[in-house]
């Protein structure tokens, strides 16, 4: 020890004393990250190949996630919240952020008036937390109180009503599009912080050029905003891969009617929680959360490694 | 000509956006117009305002005599408080190490604390309750504080590196030039310089704190330490049939926020918009 500073004391230029201050700086932070978050997930990686032999718990190498992909009990129900999943996700990629996009083209015309307050308003269901939007549209769908028939007889579309949430065929598109309602404000939000950051030039320049209206949106403005496209679509990839919240409240645990509305999330509760009959699994519980991971991982991946590469580098 | 085009197009962009407004604020309108309504109006007339002869606070009795929700409220301020709190110090701290300091390992440390903003927290539970088991923190309002400390760090050093960086570098020289020590410069010059950013930063950590209703189910669901949203969701599936009581829930629940929002909207909005693009 002394031999070294001794050494480094000869050299020209002298290492700086040891800077304790960085260390006390970082380690509140990655203990508390590393120990409720980094740990956890590794643990929980762990896990999904461990299971119990004889009431010990024993390496069973990718046995539980056989079991989940082909065993007749798991199989059923995984390949149906997976199949939900990605349906859920579709709907969001089709509907909320489209609108997303319109909303925010809407607004960032210059000049508009009462743009702040459509902005506010528009953004507010976001921050209600699921329980309250959940209930909200269960009240309103609902036949027994009869708002939704009676504002679709305003229209004179009385005969479309139908108790959706509670159809096995319509359950999942309900629900997806109370999440789209709730979350609109995102998208709109970062597509409108983008839009406003086309430097005046360009759309000056395209002017110019006679290019306005529709054709400067389609040529002009949506190539530019394309790197806020993709960070709104990974941030709907991961928000949707991970929900529970919502689904919980509207249909419960069972995701009813008849598993119609099962997504993994609610699988991953149910699996690990137990629910009614059923016991709570932790191998299969981690395994399930495994599987969701992954499935978070390789959108993470995909995003940053082929479609972030593609564009210019972007900060958020 | 033009001038014609251009009016009758922004009326038809006025329309679109009133219509979208009225699609999301109608929803929480008729939630609490009709909280304040009696059972029968609720039903004959459930788009009218209350009128002295519909009006009733029944719904709210029901809800402030049954449920606890004074306490469901505290615990919910309480942990989103101290979460916060915690989040900005040890944000704060790790940003300032991370955008001041030129270390072996610096960037990978970056990248090691930014998983988090990807990956979300959830998917540790399993672990995470076997740990709180194993500390003894099961049912503690420490156990989500601890959850939500480590969920928003990520999001928090990321945003408040970024601010870090644009703090000039001859105020910090000056303050070492006068003896300061490390932590004085941080803590008395640094901090008072983002705040705006710790602003932003806890706006973004407050919401997902306060409307979470995954972790207070699974680590934190004992009478004593329920949130509000926890609790107005076990609340409101006991009182399903009661629609008084039900609504009265609802619109109690969305107060709190709504009173967050009109004070703070023009910050959270000022922080997506600056924030997202850089």
């Amino acid at each position: 020890m002394s031999n070294a500073t001794s050494l480094q004391e000869g050299q020209p230029t002298a290492r700086r004393p040891k800077r304790w201050h960085i260390l006390v700086f970082l380690l509140p932070a990655l203990l508390v990250y590393s120990a409720v978050m980094i740990l956890p997930l590794i643990e929980t990686l762990r896990l999904s190949l461990f299971n119990m032999v004889d009431g010990q718990p024993t390496f069973v190498g990718l046995a539980n996630f056989q079991v989940l992909f082909g065993d007749e009990r798991w199989a059923h129900d995984f390949w149906n919240a997976l199949k939900n999943n990605v349906i859920f996700f579709i709907i969001h990629m089709c509907v909320q952020n489209p609108i997303g996009v319109a909303l925010a083209a809407m607004l960032s015309i210059p000049k508009l008036r009462f743009v702040t307050f459509y902005r506010t308003a528009i953004f507010l269901p976001t921050l209600l937390s699921f329980v309250i939007v959940g209930f909200i549209w269960k009240l309103i769908l609902s036949p027994i109180w009869g708002v939704a028939p009676w504002m679709l007889d305003l229209v004179g579309l009385k005969s479309m009503f139908a108790p959706w949430l509670g159809k096995p065929g319509s359950a999942l598109i309900a629900v997806s599009l109370i999440s789209v309602w709730q979350y609109v404000g995102i998208p709109m939000m970062l597509i409108y912080a983008a839009l406003l950051n086309i430097p005046d030039e360009v759309i000056e320049a395209a002017e110019c050029d006679g290019v306005t209206g529709w054709s400067q949106f389609w040529k002009i403005k949506l190539p530019l905003i394309l790197p806020a496209i993709g960070i709104i679509s990974i941030l709907t990839f991961v928000g949707n891969f991970n929900a529970f919240d919502l689904v919980y409240t509207v249909q419960g645990a069972l995701a009813g009617p008849d598993g119609s509305t099962d997504i993994l999330g609610t699988l991953l509760y149910r699996t690990f929680f137990g629910f009614q009959l059923q016991l709570g699994d932790r191998s299969m519980g981690a395994t399930i959360a495994t599987v969701m991971f992954l499935i978070i991982l390789a959108g993470v991946s995909l995003y940053l490694f082929v479609i972030q590469r593609r564009m210019r580098r972007y900060q958020f | 000509m033009q001038a014609r085009h251009s009016i009758f197009r922004t009326g038809f962009v006025h329309a679109a956006l009133i219509a979208y407004t009225l699609i999301s604020l109608f929803p929480v309108f008729l939630t609490v117009i009709n909280s304040f309504k009696d059972r029968n109006a609720i039903f004959r007339a459930p788009l009218s305002v209350p009128t002295p002869q519909t009006f009733s606070l029944i719904g709210y009795q029901t809800v402030l005599g049954q449920g606890d929700f004074a306490t469901y409220f505290q615990n919910s301020f309480i942990v989103t408080i101290v979460a916060i709190a915690l989040v900005l110090l040890f944000g704060a701290m790790a940003a300032f190490a991370l955008s001041e300091y030129r270390f072996r390992g610096n960037t990978l440390m970056g990248l090691y604390l930014a998983i988090g903003i990807m990956i979300p927290i959830r998917l540790g539970t399993v672990a995470i309750l076997q740990g709180m088991v194993a500390a003894n923190l099961v049912n503690t309002l420490t156990a989500l504080i601890l959850v939500y400390t480590a969920q928003g760090l990520p999001l928090a050093v990321f945003i408040l590196s970024e601010f870090m960086r644009t703090v000039s570098d001859d105020l910090k020289n000056a303050g070492r030039i006068d003896g300061l020590s490390e932590y004085s410069i941080f803590f008395r010059l640094v901090l008072p310089l983002i705040r705006p950013a710790m602003a932003t930063v806890a706006v973004f950590t407050m919401i997902p704190i306060w409307n979470d209703l995954w972790f207070p189910l699974i680590l934190a669901p004992a009478e004593a330490t329920k949130t509000v949203t926890l609790g107005s969701q076990i609340f409101i599936g006991q009182f399903v049939t009661n629609w008084n009581a039900v609504l009265a829930a609802l619109s109690l629940a969305i107060l709190p926020v709504l009173v967050l929002y009109v004070i703070f909207s023009r910050q959270l909005i000022r922080g997506i918009t600056a924030g997202a693009v850089k």
